[in-house]
């Protein structure tokens, strides 16, 4: 490919005492992509996922972010970088709004002395552009805006997290296990809100284990194996049964890297 | 759309309605729990409300009266500012056992200060809210970073404070007349004023003033958001990028210069300034107002008008039962009645969903 990815590792390694869990990881998102992450339990896929995040610092190796180098201490970083995580816990406040989670830790304050003196919080501001971002992703018909998101369902929930990471996400979003804990019916909704974000441009990093939703949504496939990346494979050109087979080393892949 | 699988084909004959908002048969009951899931003030006012109808119905005209109510008000307004900074440490999820100790330990200092050291006396107060703060940053510091449980922290710094209060003023207490020769500004919060009948201290005012200002900052600033938020979900909260730890250490930091503040308002009250005031449990009144005020024990929920309301519930329950004559241990069965009963209904609120 000509095109140079957003984001890249290289040689990415982790231990945790003496379990290695990144074992010379590489990882390449190019622009508008939707790139699937998968692998079986303990092959390092989370701690791929959180190094590139900002939740853990990895111990050797070098992350780049539109090919300038970056370091991340805390997720904090790397959202100010421009790369929001979608957590499989969601990371929402159920007692608050839907509008103050969208904006939890990034408020909007109110132009003038009330905002810079009262400290006061631009909530009509706040609320219409956590209304637009909703709407804009086709997501719900809201009339309450202002409510709980612990009355909300685990679909909706989804779709607010989602709308989050997209009204943010300036490079890069990340998400984890989205469907995991959702109905066929919210599935196939939270599927179609990924496609949306991506042909808003923003290229996604999705990490699951149902194939159906992997190989129905990914551009590609990155399989991760033993702490590293054995492959990336087209769902085009492969199966799932091969992607499984990669993924548990019943079959080794054609080629090293094919990207 | 996205091409849909095999066994997604039926979804397009199926409702699509899953994301939506729409409410429809919803019972009474079911309408209620929610009111009151957005607006969690509304039980201790429709509580306090009550209360003073069945009291004013059963005692006439003398419980009625702008004076009695701005008695009570009078009588509340420590435990009412205690509550206060009570209810900022129970929204995170915490408790602060040590916020009435530290207010007395604060009054003994200020009266030091000011009168056996002769400082000036706007010097003591500020020694004495900064000995306040210091408490409570002791205790934020201990459950923030240490990550100490916070009943154990303040169960520690409650014995901690005491003594050091009993050590330090060798129980000596500092007398009324004192108070007003050498240092009549620590009276400040005695002045009163009276609207025909009723009667209003800068103690009210200031115990009112201090509710609004809360309430304000607990809902219209990105920080009193971020307060609900560590209550609510801690681990949410930092992942959507709050610091936690900060937060805390405010909360109790701000705790312990509430509690101080409460110190100066007890000078006032009181006139003079007793370390033995240390064993009253101000303590457990406050936590009452909190909760029957309905701020939840688990955090993140509840209002601070709550508790406000809660403190107006306790002190019209005990005037009232007080006029009608009523052994005053009906009043603490009657609180106890109370609180459970708060709790109670704080669960089946919490239940509340669509």
């Amino acid at each position: 490919m000509a095109i140079e990815p957003i984001l890249s590792a290289r040689g990415l390694v982790k231990r945790y005492g003496r379990v290695t869990a990144l074992d010379y990881a590489d990882f390449d998102l190019y622009p508008g992509e939707i790139l699937a992450v998968i692998g079986d339990n303990g092959a390092g896929k989370s701690s791929l996922i959180k190094a590139i995040s900002g939740a853990v610092t990895p111990d050797e190796g070098e992350i780049r972010l539109e090919g300038q180098q970056v370091q991340f201490k805390s997720p904090m970083e790397a959202r100010e970088a421009g790369i929001e995580t979608v957590y499989q816990n969601l990371a929402l406040s159920p007692a608050l709004s839907i509008a103050d989670n969208m904006f939890l830790g990034r408020e909007i304050r109110k132009p003038g002395v009330l905002g810079s003196w009262f400290r006061m919080l631009d909530r009509p501001a706040m609320e219409k552009r956590a209304r637009d971002k909703l709407s804009e992703l086709g997501l719900m018909t809201i009339q309450n805006i202002n409510q709980a998101v612990e009355t909300l369902s685990g679909g909706q929930r989804q779709g607010v997290a989602v709308a989050r990471a997209a009204a943010f996400g300036s490079k890069v979003v990340i998400m984890d296990e989205p469907t995991a804990a959702l109905g066929v019916k919210e599935s196939r909704k939270v599927l179609e809100l990924i496609l949306d974000v991506r042909s808003r441009g923003l290229p996604i990093v999705l990490i699951s284990h149902n194939m159906p939703h992997v190989f129905e949504v990914a551009d590609r496939i990155h399989i991760h194996r033993l702490g590293k990346r054995l492959t990336v494979i087209n769902p085009k050109e492969y199966t799932m049964s091969d992607a499984v087979a990669f993924m548990t080393g019943a079959k080794a892949p054609a080629e090293p890297v094919a990207a | 759309m996205t091409e849909a699988q095999e066994f997604e084909r039926v979804l397009d004959e199926s409702d699509k309605n899953v994301a939506s908002f729409e409410h429809s048969d919803i019972s009474f009951l079911k309408r209620a729990q929610h009111f009151l899931h957005s607006t969690p003030a509304a039980v201790p006012l429709i509580v306090l409300v009550l209360a003073i109808i069945i009291f004013g119905l059963t005692i006439g005209g003398r419980f009625f009266s702008s004076y009695t109510l701005t008695l009570i008000l009078q009588q509340i307004a420590i435990v009412g500012i205690l509550g206060a900074a009570q209810t900022l440490v129970i929204l995170t999820a915490g408790i602060d056992l040590s916020i009435g100790v530290i207010m007395v330990f604060s009054a003994v200092i200020m009266g030091n200060c000011a009168i056996t050291y002769g400082l000036p006396t706007p010097i003591a107060i500020a020694i004495g809210m900064g000995t306040g703060g210091l408490c409570g940053l002791l205790n934020g510091f201990l459950v923030a970073f240490m990550k100490l449980p916070p009943f154990i922290v303040t169960l520690g710094t409650w014995s901690i404070v005491m003594a050091t209060n009993f050590i330090y003023s060798a129980n000596e207490t500092i007398r009324d007349a004192d108070v007003d020769a050498q240092a009549p500004l620590l009276h400040l919060f005695a002045v009163s004023f009276r609207l025909g009948t009723a009667v209003l201290t800068l103690g009210v005012i200031a115990m009112v003033l201090l509710v609004l200002a809360l309430w304000y900052i607990l809902n219209h600033t990105a920080w009193g958001r971020h307060v609900y938020a560590v209550g609510d979900d801690p681990e949410a909260a930092k992942l959507s990028g709050i610091q936690t730890k900060r937060v805390l250490l405010a909360v109790y930091t701000i705790s312990g210069v509430i509690a101080a503040f409460a110190a100066w308002v007890s000078i006032g009250r009181n006139g003079s300034i007793s370390p033995s005031a240390a064993v009253t449990d101000y303590n457990l009144q406050a936590i009452t107002a909190t909760v029957i005020g309905g701020i939840s024990l688990f955090g993140g929920r509840g209002s601070i008008l709550g508790t406000l309301f809660g403190a107006m519930i306790v002190g019209v329950v005990s005037m009232g039962l007080n006029m009608l004559g009523a052994d005053p241990q009906w009043k603490v069965l009657l609180t106890g009645v109370l609180i459970i009963a708060a709790v109670a209904v704080d669960q089946w609120i919490r239940k509340v969903s669509v």
